[in-house]
């Protein structure tokens, strides 16, 4: 006799519980993939937060289903499982915002306003020697050069 | 403007070319693969790399033509970067 139909029971799909959890994963990769992109987005995450609570109201709202005495829905097994595994979401990505970016050195000697920069010979992307001074007294084609803009970042991008 | 952005990392020449081809840049990207100059500017991020490199951590110094610093922004969160119209402010002033 098939069994997968009566283990169902015929109950419809408990979809506020699956689709909350699609979202708060949603929540979670659409900051590093979109969001963070744009710094109005970025630097106080209110869509993600936005995201998260409306997933977490969808789960709310499938779990009542799943424990409800009338037995409409199913999800009993599923629901705690999702809802773990989209807190958990939640709390990576509290992670990420509030910890990772801030843990960042001091920087406490870095040169000052006021200070001259440290020189430096590097090679450029074109495999070029380039010292600071040579960037300094190069004239831009039209303008002669105001200053630099020394931009240290990361890397690894 | 007339200021000359000069972009400096641990990435190797060879990426920062892969960089500047995707990214279409056209400035200048200089590779410093052991921090030497990162350390010599205390920017230096130990570990925080991926595989557990040295990297910088983020840092802008705007200089003027003598290579006097006039201005500098050393963020407190990786996330939050100087915007634009902070640096320009900065660029006038030159």
């Amino acid at each position: 006799m098939p069994e997968d139909s009566a283990a169902t029971n015929g109950k419809p799909r408990n979809w506020p519980l699956w689709s909350g959890f699609v979202l708060s994963l949603f929540a979670l990769v659409s900051y590093p993939s979109l969001f963070a992109r744009y710094p109005v987005t970025r630097d106080v995450p209110w869509v993600n937060f936005l995201l998260f609570a409306l997933a977490l109201v969808l789960l709310f709202v499938g779990l009542r289903r799943a424990f409800a005495p009338s037995a409409l829905y199913r999800g009993k097994v599923a629901g705690p499982i999702l809802a773990a595994l989209s807190v958990a979401a939640l709390a990576f990505f509290c992670l990420i915002v509030f910890y990772f970016g801030k843990n960042l050195p001091a920087a406490s000697q870095a040169p000052r306003v006021g200070q001259k920069a440290p020189d430096f010979t590097l090679t450029d992307a074109n495999g070029s020697t380039v010292s600071l001074a040579a960037l300094l007294s190069t004239s831009a084609p039209a303008h002669p050069s105001k200053g630099v803009l020394l931009i240290f970042y990361r890397g690894y991008w | 403007m007339g200021v000359r952005p000069v972009a400096i990392s641990v990435d190797s020449p060879a990426e920062s070319q892969d960089l500047c081809r995707k990214a279409g840049y056209t400035y200048t990207l200089l590779s410093d693969p052991d921090a030497e100059v990162i350390r010599r500017y205390d920017l230096l991020h130990k570990g925080a790399g991926v595989r557990g490199h040295d990297i910088a951590r983020p840092a802008e110094f705007l200089l003027d033509s003598s290579g006097v610093i006039r201005w500098v922004n050393l963020t407190g969160d990786l996330r939050i970067r100087a915007r634009p119209d902070q640096m320009l402010a900065a660029a006038k002033s030159l």
